[in-house]
C-alpha cells in the first residue's frame, strides 16, 4: 500500500508472521489468491473482510489444518528469520530450523499438530469447539497435553504416581487455575463446559488455547454472539494477553468496535485478495474497503479504482 | 407399530369418553400386520418328505402370536398409551441412574466383595464345591465379559471410536497362547535345560504377557489403516478385519489347525503347580483331597485378578494425559489437533491398550477352554460385547460389569428353562431361543435406554467439588 | 479365453443379485446415515418367503408354468418384506432417530441377529434346497468339448436388474417422491419444513430397498436352488461392498459395485482359491473404505473445520 513517507510499521520491522503469496484452491474454486501480509511481533493483527472473502480459509492454512495449493508460511520464534536462515530451511526441505533463542517454522509443511505443538501457534474457532462433556477445568489439562505426557513418562510414571507427576499435574492444575481466574470462570471449573453460556464458553476456548503456550494465538470471530459488555471485556482480555504475555495475536472479526479499538494492524480481504493493509485508521478511510463493505456495484468500483491507480501510480 | 395412530385415533374419539373404537382400529391393524409378518415364515415349514421339499402348515402357532399381539396391543392402547393418562413429566436421570448413582459407593465394594467371596458363597448355596461347579463356570464365564466388555470399553466408551471387530483381539490372545503352549520346539527348547514339564506348567504364565502385548501390537497394526475413517465406516472396517482374521484362522490350515482348531491345549497351573492327582499336584503339596474344582476355582481368581488389573489401569489412566486425551478425542478431534495433541498416537494408543486386555481375556479362554477354534471367535462374540458396552453407559466401568452379570446371566439362564418342555413339548428347546431372545434384547434396550444405564460422567480431577457430567453433554465420538 | 468367458458371464449374474441389495443399503445410507446391518438378513429372509411362496404355488396350486409362477413368487415375496422392512423401520430405527447416534446401528446389529435366529427357529437350521427350475441353456462357444453356456435363468436375472433399475432410477430422478427422497437426505428439517413428509419418505425407502431386495432373493434361490438362514450375513456384507466401492448414495453406483464385486469373487475363486474368496471379499471393503471412502462414483467429502 502507498502511504508516501510511510513510518516503519511494527510488522514490517519485527515480523513474527509472514504470509507469502498464498494460494489455496478448492477445485476450481480459488479461495484464496496470492495473499501476502505480515503480521508484527507483539502486535494484536485483524483480519477482515466481508462473508466468503477467505478469512477462515487463510486461518486454516496458518494453523496446518489446510495444506496450501502454494505459498509459504513464515513463523519465527523469538525474532525474524534472517534471508539465509530463510533460505537455508526452505531450500534443504526441513519444516523448521531452530536455534537457540530464536527458530523458524514453514508452517505449510507441518501437520496441524505440530503447528501447536512445535510451532505454538494456537487457535479458537468460528463454532466453539470445547470439550462439552469434560469439565472447564479438564478443557484446559487438555490444553497441557504434551507438556504432561511427557512429565508422566508416558504413562509409566503416572500410573504408578511418582511424585515427579504429581508435582507436574499440579504445576498444570496451577496453570489453569490462572487462566480460570483471567477469563473469570474459577467458579465454574468443575462445572461441564457444554453447560457454559455461550460467552463464557469463548473465553474458556480463549484460555484453553493460552494454555498450550502460545506466540501466536489466532482467534477466528471471537466476539461473535457476543453482547457489548462481553465484547468490552473480550477487549481488556486481549490487551492483557498481549501485555502479560507478549503473546502476538491474529484475529478474524466482523464487529468493527473490537477491530477499531484494539487492533494495532488490519488486513482486509475480499474474494481472497487483499485489498487494503495498515493501521485501522488507514484502512477505514481506504475507498476500496469502503466499496468492499458498502457493496458498491461494478463500474463504481472501477471507477474508484481508476482514480485510486492515477493517484497512487501503484497497485497492491 | 403405529403408536401415533393410536394418539390420533383417540383424541378424535373425543373428550376421553371412549377410546375403545380407536383403539380396537388400531390394534386390528397391528395384528393384520403381525399376521403379515408371521404368517409365511412361521405359518409354514419347509420339511423335507422323501427327499423333496415340502410344506407343514402350522396356523395354530401364528393364530396364537397374532392374538397375543392384538391382545397386547388393545390392553396398552386402553392403558399405558390411552390418551386419557397424564402425560409423565420425565425429568433428571431415570429410576435406575439414579439408583445407580446413589448406591454407587457403597456399591463398588459390595460388589468387590461379593466377588471375592463368590466361590465361597457358590459352594455353600449348592452344598459342596463339585456341586457348585456350574455357578463358578457362569461367575468364570461372566468376568471374562466383563474384562472384555472394560478393554473394549477403553476403545468405544472413552476414545469414541466404534470397533466391531474386537474378538480379533481376544482370538489373538487365545491363539497366542494355543501355539505357543502346544508348539514343538519351544517346549523341546525348555526341556533341554529346565525339565521335561516346565513348559507344560509355566507356559500360561509366560505366555499371558506375550499375549496381551501380541494383541496390542495387533490393535495397533489394524489401527493404523483405520485412523482416517470416522463413524459407521470405521465400524464397517474393523467387522471386516475381525472375519479376515477368523477366516484365516479357518483357511490357514498348516498353522492354526483350521477349522478343527488345537485341541489339548497345556492347563492352568498354580504357579508351576499343576492341578493334577498326582504326588506333586496341587492338593498333595497343600495337603488337601485331591478335587478337579480346585483348577476351576483359581481359574475364577485369575479372571478376577486380570478383571481387576484392567478396571485399575483404566481408573488410572483416565486421570493421565493419554486418558484425558482418549475423551477430548471422543468430544472432538478438531480441537485436539488444535491443541497439539497428535491424534494418530491418541487412537493407536486406545486400539492397543483396548486390544491388549482383549488378548489378556484370550489367553484366559484358551487355558481355560484347553481348546480352541475359529467358532469361538464369530462377530456374534464382538456384538454381544458391545452391546455390553453400550448397555453399560459407555464409559461407565460400574455400567459395564453389572450390564455383563446381565447378559450373560440372563442369556445363561435361557438354557435352564427346562420346564418349558412341560409346555411346549420334548422337541422344544431353550437354548435355540437364545440368539433369537438376544437379538431382541439389543432392539429392546436401544430403545429402553439408547444411553445405557449409567449414562453420567466422572470427571477426572477437580478443584473443589466433582460433580457428576449429564449424559446429554457427552459426545459419543466420531467412530 | 472360453473359461475366461464362463466366468464372465456368472460373474455377472451374481453381481446383479449384489447389486440388487446393495440399492438398498445405499439408499438407506443415503437418506438416514446408518448402515442398515439387518438388510442382508432381509434379503435372506426373503428368499425363505420366496421358497415357501414357490412351494404353494407349484405344489398346492398347481401351477406348472414355471414363467408364471416365478413371476408370482416374485410379487408376494416383494410384498411380504416391503411389509416387514417397514416394519423394522418402525420398531427398530424410527425411535432412534436423532438420539444418541450408535444406538441405531446396535438396534440394526440386533435385527440383523434376530431375523437369522428367527428363521432359524421358525424353518430349521438346514439348508432348503428346490428342485433345479428353468435348466435350459444356450450354449455359445465350444472348443475342446468345454462349452460356454449363457442359462437362461442368467438372461431373466441380468434382464430384471437392468430393467427394475432403469425403473427405480426414473422413480428417484424424475418424480416427486424421488425429490423429496432427496431433500430429506440433504436436510430432514428444512424438507420437513417445506411441508415433506419426512416419516413417510423414509419409509418408503425402506419399502424400496426390501422389495429390491426380495428381487435378489428370489433370484438368489431360483440360481442357486437352495435357502438357508445363515446365508444374509456374508451376502449382506459384500452388497454392502459394492454399495460403497460404487459411492455410498449413488444408485449406478451400487450396481456398478455390485457387478465388480461379482466379477471379482467369480474370477478370484476361479483363478486363485475358492477358500479365500470371502477374505478377497472383506479386503477389498476394508481397502475401498481407507483408500477410497467416496467410491466410484460417489463425491468426495472435505473436512468441515
Amino acid at each position: 500500500m502507498a502511504e508516501i513517507a510511510a513510518p516503519v510499521h511494527n510488522w514490517d520491522k519485527d515480523p513474527i508472521l509472514e504470509v507469502q503469496h498464498l494460494f489455496m484452491r478448492f477445485g476450481g474454486l480459488i479461495a484464496v489468491n496470492d495473499l501476502s501480509f505480515k503480521v508484527g511481533r507483539g502486535d494484536i493483527t485483524a483480519l477482515i473482510g466481508p462473508n466468503g472473502a477467505g478469512k477462515t480459509t487463510v486461518f486454516n492454512c496458518i494453523t496446518g489444518f489446510y495444506k496450501p495449493s502454494e505459498g509459504r508460511l513464515v513463523l519465527g520464534h523469538g525474532r525474524a528469520p534472517t534471508e539465509e536462515e530463510l533460505a537455508t530451511v526452505t531450500l534443504n526441505g526441513e519444516r523448521a530450523l531452530v536455534g537457540s533463542n530464536s527458530g523458524v517454522y514453514l508452517l505449510e509443511r507441518m501437520p496441524d499438530y505440530k503447528v501447536s505443538g512445535e510451532a505454538k501457534v494456537a487457535r479458537t474457532f468460528q463454532n466453539i469447539r470445547l470439550f462439552t462433556g469434560m469439565t472447564v477445568l479438564e478443557n484446559l489439562m487438555v490444553a497441557q497435553h504434551n507438556v504432561l505426557m511427557s512429565a508422566s513418562g508416558y504413562s509409566l510414571k503416572g500410573l504408578f504416581g511418582l511424585p515427579s507427576w504429581n508435582s507436574a499435574q499440579k504445576q498444570a492444575t496451577e496453570r489453569a487455575k490462572y487462566w480460570l481466574d483471567k477469563v473469570g470462570l474459577t467458579e465454574r471449573a468443575d462445572d461441564p463446559a457444554g453447560d457454559l453460556p455461550y460467552g463464557a464458553q469463548r473465553r474458556l476456548e480463549i484460555a484453553r488455547a493460552m494454555c498450550s503456550g502460545p506466540i501466536l494465538l489466532c482467534l477466528d470471530e471471537p466476539a461473535a454472539g457476543l453482547n457489548p459488555r462481553e465484547s468490552l471485556e473480550l477487549n481488556e482480555l486481549l490487551r492483557a494477553v498481549r501485555a502479560e504475555h507478549g503473546t502476538s495475536i491474529l484475529l478474524i472479526e466482523h464487529d468493527m468496535s473490537v477491530v477499531m479499538e484494539i487492533s494495532d494492524h488490519v488486513v482486509v480481504l475480499d474474494y481472497g485478495t487483499k485489498i487494503s493493509d495498515g493501521t485501522p485508521e488507514a484502512v477505514k478511510h481506504d475507498p476500496r474497503v469502503i466499496a468492499a463493505y458498502l457493496g458498491v456495484d461494478e463500474d463504481a468500483v472501477e471507477d474508484v479504482e481508476a482514480v485510486l491507480d492515477e493517484a497512487t501510480g501503484t497497485q497492491s | 407399530m403405529a403408536v401415533d395412530t393410536a394418539h390420533s385415533a383417540g383424541a378424535v374419539a373425543g373428550s376421553g369418553s371412549s377410546i375403545l373404537p380407536g383403539a380396537l382400529k388400531d390394534a386390528f391393524l397391528t395384528g393384520l400386520i403381525a399376521l403379515g409378518l408371521l404368517g409365511p415364515l412361521v405359518g409354514f415349514e419347509t420339511v423335507v418328505i422323501d427327499g423333496a421339499l415340502g410344506l407343514a402348515y402350522r396356523p395354530l402357532v401364528v393364530a396364537i402370536m397374532v392374538g397375543i399381539i392384538f391382545a397386547g396391543r388393545l390392553i396398552l392402547n386402553l392403558t399405558v398409551w390411552s390418551p386419557n393418562r397424564p402425560p409423565k413429566a420425565q425429568a433428571g436421570p431415570g429410576p435406575i441412574a439414579r439408583g445407580v448413582v446413589a448406591i454407587s459407593p457403597a456399591f463398588k465394594p459390595a460388589l468387590f466383595a461379593f466377588a471375592i467371596g463368590f466361590p465361597l458363597l457358590a459352594a455353600a448355596m449348592t452344598g459342596g464345591l463339585s456341586e457348585s461347579r456350574y455357578l463358578i463356570d457362569l461367575g468364570i464365564l461372566i468376568l471374562t465379559y466383563v474384562m472384555l466388555g472394560w478393554g473394549l470399553n477403553i476403545v468405544v466408551g472413552l476414545a469414541g471410536l466404534l470397533d466391531l471387530g474386537y474378538v480379533a483381539f481376544y482370538a489373538v490372545g487365545a491363539y497366542t497362547y494355543a501355539l505357543l503352549a502346544t508348539s514343538e520346539p519351544v517346549n523341546a527348547f525348555f526341556a533341554s535345560f529346565l525339565g521335561e514339564t516346565f513348559w507344560a506348567n509355566w507356559a500360561f504364565w509366560f505366555c499371558l504377557p506375550a499375549a496381551g502385548m501380541f494383541a496390542g501390537l495387533w490393535g495397533m497394526i489394524l489401527g493404523f489403516p483405520v485412523l482416517r475413517l470416522r463413524g459407521d465406516y470405521l465400524a464397517i472396517v474393523t467387522l471386516a478385519f475381525g472375519e479376515i482374521i477368523r477366516l484365516v484362522l479357518i483357511n490357514w490350515v498348516d498353522f492354526t489347525g483350521g477349522g478343527a482348531g488345537i485341541a489339548s491345549i497345556p492347563r492352568a497351573t498354580f504357579f508351576g503347580i499343576p492341578f493334577t492327582a498326582g504326588e506333586d499336584g496341587f492338593a498333595a503339596l497343600f495337603g488337601l483331597e485331591f478335587n478337579p474344582m480346585h483348577r476351576i476355582v483359581f481359574l475364577y481368581f485369575v479372571i478376577l485378578a486380570l478383571a481387576l488389573i484392567t478396571a485399575f489401569t483404566t481408573v488410572r489412566l483416565r486421570r493421565l494425559p493419554v486418558g484425558r486425551a482418549w475423551e477430548a478425542l471422543r468430544e472432538d478431534e478438531i480441537a485436539c489437533r488444535s491443541l497439539g495433541l497428535n491424534t494418530t498416537n491418541v487412537k493407536l494408543s486406545a486400539f492397543a491398550t483396548g486390544a491388549m486386555f482383549g488378548g489378556f481375556a484370550g489367553c484366559f479362554f484358551a487355558v481355560r477352554a484347553g481348546f480352541v477354534s475359529p467358532e469361538s471367535f464369530t462377530f456374534d462374540i464382538s456384538a454381544m460385547i458391545l452391546a455390553i458396552v453400550v448397555l453399560g453407559g459407555m464409559g461407565s466401568q460400574i455400567g459395564v460389569a453389572v450390564a455383563a452379570a446381565v447378559m450373560m446371566g440372563g442369556m445363561e439362564m435361557l438354557r435352564n428353562l427346562g420346564f418349558l418342555k412341560q409346555v411346549f413339548g420334548d422337541s422344544f428347546d431353550p437354548s435355540l431361543y437364545r440368539m433369537l431372545l438376544f437379538g431382541f434384547a439389543m432392539v429392546a434396550i436401544m430403545i429402553w435406554k439408547p444411553r445405557g444405564l449409567v449414562s453420567s460422567r466422572d470427571p477426572t480431577i477437580y478443584l473443589k467439588e466433582k460433580k457428576a457430567v449429564s449424559g446429554s453433554l457427552v459426545k459419543e465420538g466420531h467412530g | 479365453m472360453d473359461v475366461f468367458v464362463q466366468q464372465l458371464i456368472n460373474g455377472l449374474t451374481l453381481g446383479s443379485i449384489y447389486g440388487l441389495i446393495a440399492i438398498g443399503y445405499t439408499m438407506v445410507f443415503g437418506i438416514i446415515g446408518m448402515v442398515n446391518f439387518a438388510h442382508g438378513d432381509v434379503f435372506m429372509v426373503s428368499s425363505f418367503i420366496a421358497l415357501i411362496c414357490f412351494l404353494l404355488v407349484t405344489t398346492v396350486l398347481g401351477i406348472t408354468s414355471i414363467f408364471l409362477a416365478l413371476a408370482i413368487v416374485l410379487v408376494v415375496a416383494m410384498f411380504f418384506t416391503s411389509l416387514m422392512n417397514w416394519a423394522i423401520e418402525r420398531v427398530a430405527y424410527r425411535p432412534l432417530r436423532g438420539s444418541f447416534r450408535l444406538a441405531p446401528m446396535i438396534s440394526a446389529i440386533g435385527m440383523s441377529i434376530f431375523l437369522a435366529n428367527f428363521v432359524q427357529v421358525a424353518q430349521g437350521p438346514r439348508n432348503k434346497p428346490v428342485p433345479p427350475m428353468i435348466t435350459d441353456v444356450i450354449v455359445i462357444m465350444e472348443r475342446d468339448g468345454y462349452q460356454v453356456t449363457l442359462a437362461w435363468k442368467q438372461i431373466i436375472i441380468m434382464v430384471l436388474t437392468t430393467v427394475l433399475l432403469a425403473g427405480f432410477w426414473y422413480l428417484v430422478q424424475k418424480t416427486s417422491l424421488g425429490r423429496a427422497q432427496r431433500a430429506v437426505e440433504q436436510d430432514r428439517k428444512m424438507a420437513a419444513l417445506l411441508g415433506i413428509n419426512v416419516d413417510h419418505t423414509i419409509s418408503l425407502t425402506f419399502v424400496i430397498g426390501a422389495a429390491l431386495a426380495a428381487v435378489a432373493g428370489t433370484m438368489y434361490l431360483m440360481y442357486y436352488g437352495v435357502a438357508n438362514f445363515a446365508d444374509g450375513f456374508v451376502p449382506g456384507v459384500k452388497a454392502f461392498t459394492a454399495a460403497v466401492l460404487g459411492g455410498i448414495g449413488s444408485l449406478p453406483g451400487a450396481v456398478l459395485g455390485g457387478l465388480l464385486i461379482g466379477l471379482i469373487e467369480v474370477f478370484w475363486s476361479a483363478y486363485f482359491s475358492i477358500e479365500y474368496k470371502d477374505v478377497a471379499a472383506f479386503s477389498i471393503l476394508a481397502i475401498t473404505l481407507i483408500f477410497l471412502p467416496q467410491g466410484l462414483l460417489g463425491r468426495p467429502e472435505v473436512e468441515k473445520v
